[in-house]
C-alpha cells in the first residue's frame, strides 16, 4: 500500500512537470513558431495600447531574448522558489509560488488566484454536495424500479439536465426566481461565509442548483447504469440469500460497488471546476476564477490566463491522485497493482 | 388425472402442515416474458427429513436451480409466478409474507452457490461477510461474532483463520473460498442446506474435499440438504435420495441406490450412460443424450422428452399427445414414462445395462 501511494505520488510529481512544460510552450514556445518575435510576445503582457519603453521592459523582466531551455527553468523555479523579474535597477517580486506576474495591473497572480479560489471552492462544493445526493439517489431509485414511471421521468429530466448549457438553464433561473418572484438575490452577490454564512448560502443557492442540476443529470445516468449491473451479480444473490434486508442489500452490496466509477468521475469533475465554472460563475456574476479567467482573456491578460490554466491543470493532476489513492480504499483489489 | 395424481403416494393427499421436515408439493414457478411463459419448474413434489440428503440432478436449463432459489424465496415476486407449496419445519412458505421469508434465509435455511468468487462481494474481507451473515440472525457484538466467524472457518478446514478472517475473497484459493463459503452459509446453524452445484467451479482434485465437508458437516448439525448438480457422479457419492429433473418436471425419484441400480426412466439411463466410469475399458465410448434440453417456453407436447427419447415410438402416440405422470413403479420409487414398467425393466436389463 506505502509503496502503492509513494509510486502515485511520484508519478503525480512527473505529471506535473508535464503539465508546466505543456503550459510553457503554448504561451512561449508556439507564438515563436507563429512567427512572434522576443519584442510581439512583450507586447502582449502590457495591455492594448503598449509603449516601446514598457514592452522593452517586459521583455528583459521576463527574459525573453533568453534560449528556451532557460526560460522554463526560470518557469518552473519561480513555482517552487519564487522569481525576481529586473529591468535596470528596478526589480519586481514574485514570491513562491510565482505563477506569474501581471505587468498591466502590476499584482501577481498567486494571490489573485487565492483571492478567488475561496469563491469557486464554495461554488464547487456545494453543487457538489447537491449533485451527489441529488444523482446518486435518483440513480439508485430509477435502477430499482427500472421502467416504472419515475424512471422514466427521472431519465428524461436527466437526458434535459445533460443536454441544456448552464448559461441557459443559469439564466432561466434568474429570470424565473430572482426577477419575476424576487425569491433569490440577482446575479453579482457574494457574501464571503466569513461574513455572514447565511446570505453566503442565500446567494450561492441559484448557482448551486444550476451547476447541480447538470451534474446531477450525469451522475444519475451513470448511477443508474452501474446499479442495474451490480444488482445482478451473483454477491447480491448472496447477500439476499443470508437474510439481510433488501435496504441494507442495496446500499451496503449493491451501491457500495457501484459508487466505483462515480468517486473516479467525482474525483475529476470537483479539481476541474476548482478551477473555476467559467460558465456558471459568469452567467452569476461571482467573482471566482473562472470569471478571473474570462474577464483576463477579455483585458489580454495573459499571467493571469496562463496562471488560471497551470492551476487548473495542477487540480486535475492533485485530483487525480487522490482518486487513485480512494480507489484503493473503495476496491481492495487494486492494493496489489 | 388430478385424482391419479393425487394418489401417486407422495404426499400430495389434502393440505395442512406435514410431517416431513422438508416438504414441496406441486410446485410451479413460471416467468412471464416478452417471448411467452417460461415453465421453469412446473408440477414439483418432494420431501426431505433432518438428517438426508437430496440430490436433484438434471440438465442446464432444467429448472433445478430455479427449484432451490424458489425456496428460499429469492424470486422477485413481481417477475415470478410462483404457486404450489412448500412447507420447513410445518411453516408454509410459498403464502409467507416476503419478510417472515427473509428472516428464515440464512438462520433456517442457507444455500452454497455454484461460483464462491462471484458469490462474494469482492470489496469486504471474508470475515466481515460471515460476521454479517451471523449477526443478521443474531443479536451480538461484533467481537462476538468475530470470534465466530474465525470458529466456521477453522472448522471448515481453513489454516490460521485468525489471520485468514481478515483476507479479501481474491486473496483464497478457489477451494479455500467454498469453504469460506460454507462457512458463511453454515454459520447460522441452517437445519436445511441448499448447494447449487458446489464443486462445478472447483478444481476436480478440491472437489472430493469439499464433498466430505459437506456431508462432515451434515452430521455434526444434522442439516437437511439438497444437493444440486448436474454431475450423476457427485450425487452417487452423498445423495440418499435422487430426484432427476427434466423440462420442470421431475421425471423420476427415488432412493440414490435404486436410481443407479434400477433406474426405470429413459432420460435417466441417458445420464448414466453420459457418466464416465473408471472400472470399464476406456475404448469404451460415452454414450451421450442426442439433441437439446427443450426450450422452458416451447415445451414438446406430451412427454418433455419425447424428441430425444429412443423409444418414443414404441407408445402409439402417446409420448407426444399425453404428459405422463409421476408414477410409483416400486414403493419408493417413482417415474414418469407411458412405457409399461414390464418393458422398462426389459429394455434397462437387455438393452441400456450391458453397455454402461
Amino acid at each position: 500500500m506505502i509503496a502503492y501511494v509513494i509510486r502515485r505520488l511520484f508519478t503525480g510529481v512527473v505529471l506535473l512537470l508535464v503539465v508546466s512544460l505543456a503550459t510553457f510552450v503554448i504561451f512561449f514556445v508556439v507564438p515563436r513558431l507563429a512567427g512572434a518575435s522576443p519584442d510581439t510576445l512583450a507586447s502582449r503582457y502590457v495591455g492594448k495600447a503598449p509603449t516601446p519603453q514598457a514592452v522593452q521592459a517586459v521583455k528583459e523582466r521576463l527574459g525573453l531574448d533568453d534560449p528556451l531551455i532557460v526560460q522554463y527553468g526560470r518557469f518552473v523555479k519561480g513555482i517552487v522558489a519564487g522569481n525576481e523579474y529586473k529591468a535596470g535597477n528596478d526589480v519586481v517580486l514574485c514570491n513562491t509560488p510565482c505563477f506569474g506576474y501581471s505587468f498591466r495591473n502590476s499584482v501577481e497572480v498567486w494571490p489573485q488566484l487565492m483571492d478567488r479560489l475561496p469563491v469557486t471552492a464554495s461554488l464547487a462544493a456545494g453543487a457538489a454536495l447537491l449533485w451527489l445526493l441529488a444523482g446518486v439517489s435518483i440513480g439508485v431509485v430509477s435502477a430499482l424500479r427500472r421502467g416504472s414511471f419515475f424512471d422514466r421521468l427521472g431519465m428524461t429530466t436527466a437526458l434535459a439536465g445533460v443536454s441544456l448549457p448552464v448559461f441557459f438553464t443559469g439564466l432561466v433561473s434568474l429570470a424565473l426566481f430572482s426577477y419575476y418572484w424576487e425569491i433569490f438575490p440577482a446575479g453579482g452577490s457574494y457574501t464571503p461565509i466569513t461574513e455572514n454564512p447565511g446570505l453566503w448560502a442565500y446567494s450561492l443557492v441559484l448557482p448551486w442548483c444550476t451547476l447541480a442540476f447538470l451534474y446531477a443529470a450525469m451522475y444519475a445516468r451513470l448511477t443508474r447504469a452501474g446499479m442495474l449491473d451490480t444488482m445482478n451479480e451473483d454477491y447480491i444473490r448472496t447477500a439476499r440469500a443470508k437474510g439481510l434486508r433488501e435496504g441494507a442489500v442495496v446500499t451496503r452490496h449493491g451501491l457500495r460497488a457501484a459508487l466505483t466509477p462515480i468517486v473516479t468521475i467525482f474525483g475529476l469533475d470537483l479539481g476541474l471546476m476548482l478551477g473555476g465554472a467559467v460558465l456558471t460563475e459568469s452567467t452569476f456574476g461571482l467573482p471566482g476564477m473562472g470569471k478571473l479567467a474570462v474577464d483576463a482573456i477579455r483585458g489580454s491578460d495573459l499571467p493571469i490566463v496562463l496562471g488560471v490554466t497551470m492551476f487548473t491543470a495542477f487540480f486535475v493532476v492533485i485530483a487525480n491522485i487522490i482518486v487513485d489513492l480512494l480507489y484503493a480504499v473503495i476496491d481492495p483489489r487494486v492494493r496489489l497493482g | 388425472m388430478t385424482e391419479r395424481a393425487s394418489t401417486s403416494g407422495l404426499g400430495m393427499t389434502g393440505t395442512g402442515a406435514s410431517s416431513s421436515f422438508l416438504d414441496v408439493r406441486d410446485l410451479r414457478i413460471h416467468f412471464p416474458t416478452d417471448d411467452g411463459l417460461v415453465k421453469s419448474v412446473d408440477g414439483l413434489s418432494f420431501r426431505l427429513e433432518r438428517g438426508k440428503t437430496l440430490g436433484i440432478v438434471g440438465e442446464s436449463g432444467s429448472g433445478k436451480s430455479v427449484t432451490s432459489l424458489g425456496i428460499l424465496g429469492l424470486h422477485k415476486r413481481g417477475n415470478a409466478k410462483i404457486s404450489g407449496e412448500i412447507w420447513l419445519d410445518g411453516q408454509e412458505l410459498v403464502a409467507a409474507s416476503a419478510e417472515e421469508v427473509r428472516r428464515l434465509r440464512g438462520k433456517k435455511m442457507a444455500m452454497i452457490f455454484q461460483d464462491p468468487l462471484s458469490s462474494m462481494h469482492p470489496y469486504y474481507t471474508i470475515g466481515t461477510q460471515i460476521i454479517e451473515a451471523y449477526r443478521i440472525h443474531n443479536d451480538v457484538s461484533k467481537a462476538v461474532a468475530r470470534k465466530h466467524a474465525i470458529d466456521m472457518l477453522g472448522r471448515v478446514g481453513i489454516p490460521q483463520p485468525d489471520k485468514r478472517v481478515d483476507d479479501y475473497p481474491h486473496e483464497f484459493s478457489g477451494g479455500m473460498r467454498q469453504r469460506a463459503m460454507i462457512a458463511m452459509a453454515l454459520s447460522c446453524d441452517p437445519e436445511l442446506l441448499i448447494a447449487d452445484e458446489p464443486t462445478t467451479a472447483l478444481d476436480v482434485t478440491v472437489q472430493a474435499q469439499i464433498l466430505d465437508l459437506i456431508l462432515d458437516l451434515q452430521k455434526d448439525f444434522n442439516s437437511a440438504v439438497i444437493l444440486i448438480t448436474h454431475d450423476l457422479g457427485v450425487v452417487a457419492q452423498v445423495a440418499d435420495e435422487i430426484l432427476v429433473m427434466y423440462g420442470g418436471k421431475s421425471v423420476e425419484y427415488g432412493r440414490a441406490e435404486v436410481i443407479f441400480d434400477r433406474p426405470r426412466h429413459p432420460y435417466t439411463w441417458g445420464l448414466l450412460g453420459s457418466m464416465p466410469r473408471l472400472d470399464r475399458d476406456v475404448t469404451e465410448r460415452l454414450l451421450p443424450i442426442v439433441g437439446t434440453p427443450p426450450s422452458l417456453i416451447n415445451v414438446p407436447s406430451g412427454c418433455a422428452f419425447h424428441p430425444r427419447c429412443a423409444f418414443a415410438g414404441r407408445n402409439g402416440g402417446r409420448s407426444e399427445s399425453e404428459v405422463p405422470e409421476l408414477l410409483e413403479v416400486d414403493p419408493g420409487h417413482f417415474a414418469a414414462c407411458h412405457l409399461g414398467r414390464d418393458e422398462r425393466v426389459e429394455i434397462w436389463e437387455s438393452e441400456i445395462r450391458p453397455k454402461l
